[in-house]
């Protein structure tokens, strides 16, 4: 269970799909104007990996090595058309929402890519899993965006009913086309400093165990050369009493 | 006359107003993944233009004549996403075997084609934007003008930013900016720049 919990931290946070990898760029750009939206292609994205990456996981013995990609791309497109279909039937406004960024899930690098790394190496269960994980981090990532850019753009959120900036005064360039960028690269700056700053916190840390571990060594050594010059007088004695025997000896033959 | 004017509106928008990276945001990955060297960008920017060029063409054709007339239009991501994956292999192929020289400077960016979000997205708007009021060879020659334009508006737009990137490198910034954000926020400027552009015709 444990392992589990580990893939999903994995997934989620430590190669969160949006803000470190910087995967499935299309979506998460485009469809962050309002965090309904953000929300609908999230999840959509969570269920089309579930279960590409189980039906990948399922037929990995059986695809040759050299035709994986499209295979791995036919089963993809094939899931993507099932859940646009459904979509349509019971979801029309979100499917017109999404409009033409839902058949390119298809060729969203988060899926081909976990297909690719991870499904068609691992057991079933597993893949499962990696999938809800990555697509977890994928949805926390637009709703994260798309929470910030519909918050400061337009000063509601209209999914959780709330409003705190007068929509006169709002910037309204953060819902507008260019603004994603902006927003998306603002926040990257966040997540980027906050993983540089860990990882050379990590850096010192270990550092600081290698110093002390040198001088541990160090320390130890010295104990052992002290040791050793107390052992040496009496065993250089003993050779040189030896020494000196032998040649009385040849000495006397 | 009429046409010509309108084909014309139909290249300009395509190329500029409605650029397909900077307010369409498609093939985004290539554009932060490639466009941050010179030479890469104007490699990419060909392959792509004239992939998307044939596919076009070919996913247009399979459409109205196969897909259409026998009501298998739920089929169409599938098949789109097939063509394109074997069209660019069978470029790939083309291409090594006539071309090497070209093969050299252009063959790395060709398998990244396939997952290009760009390829399938002019695929799957050119075929939301048939009208069927016009001919059909009307709408073919608006067609290839419109996916030709649009990706030149790709290539065009990967190599201003491989420029801008180049010099951004040579610059001290904060380490938390360095890589993506910055390039976030460079193609934010580029896109308030491309706006200007709205309200020409």
């Amino acid at each position: 269970m444990s392992k589990y919990m580990a893939d999903l931290y994995r997934g989620i946070v430590k190669e969160n799909p949006t803000f470190v990898l910087f995967l499935g760029l299309c979506p998460t750009l485009a469809l962050t104007n309002n965090l309904g939206n953000a929300v609908g292609m999230g999840i959509c994205v969570v269920v089309v990996l579930a279960i590409t990456n189980t039906i990948i996981s399922m037929i990995r013995n059986v695809i040759p090595d050299d035709i994986r990609i499209p295979v791995f791309i036919t089963v993809i497109a094939s899931v993507v058309t099932v859940i646009a279909m459904m979509m349509e039937a019971y979801l029309p406004v979100l499917f017109d929402s999404l409009g033409i960024y839902l058949p390119l899930v298809v060729v969203n690098c988060i899926i081909l890519g976990r297909a690719e790394s991870f499904a068609s190496q691992n057991g079933l269960m597993d893949s499962f899993v990696d999938g809800i994980a990555s697509g977890l981090g994928f949805l926390l990532g637009l709703s994260t965006l798309g929470f910030a850019r519909e918050l400061i753009g337009t000063g509601a959120v209209d999914m959780l009913g709330f409003r705190l900036i007068d929509p006169k005064l709002a910037p309204s360039i953060f819902v507008q086309s260019s603004g994603a960028f902006l927003m998306f690269g603002l926040i990257a700056w966040i997540t980027n400093t906050i993983k540089n700053n860990k990882e050379k916190a990590a850096k010192a840390l270990a550092k600081e165990e290698k110093k002390r571990k040198a001088l541990a060594a160090m320390a130890l050594k010295k104990e052992r050369e002290a040791k050793k010059a107390e052992e040496k007088p009496g065993v250089a004695d003993r050779t040189k009493k030896q020494n000196k025997s032998k040649q009385g000896d040849e000495n006397n033959g | 006359m009429d046409n010509a004017v309108s084909l014309l509106t139909i290249a300009f928008s395509a190329f500029l107003i409605q650029n397909i990276v900077l307010t369409q945001f498609l093939g985004l990955c290539s554009f932060f993944g490639v466009g941050n060297k010179e030479d890469s960008a104007i490699g990419m920017g060909l392959a792509v233009t004239f992939v998307i060029t044939l596919s076009s063409i070919i996913t247009y054709a399979l459409y109205i004549f196969v897909l259409e007339p026998f009501d298998l239009k739920f089929l169409s991501t599938i098949s789109f996403i097939l063509i394109v994956s074997g069209l660019v292999q069978f470029v790939e192929m083309v291409i090594k075997k006539y071309s090497p020289n070209l093969y050299d400077n252009l063959g790395v960016y060709l398998p990244l084609i396939t997952t290009n979000c760009a390829v399938l997205g002019v695929a799957l708007i050119n075929v939301e934007n048939i009208k069927p009021e016009q001919s059909i060879g009307m709408n073919i020659i608006m067609m290839i003008v419109f996916s030709f334009f649009t990706a030149s508006g790709y290539a065009f737009v990967i190599y201003l930013f491989s420029l801008i990137r180049e010099q951004i490198g040579k610059s001290p910034i904060h380490h938390g900016l360095k890589g993506v954000p910055i390039a976030l926020i460079t193609a934010f400027i580029m896109a308030m720049a491309f706006n200007g552009f709205i309200g020409m015709f």
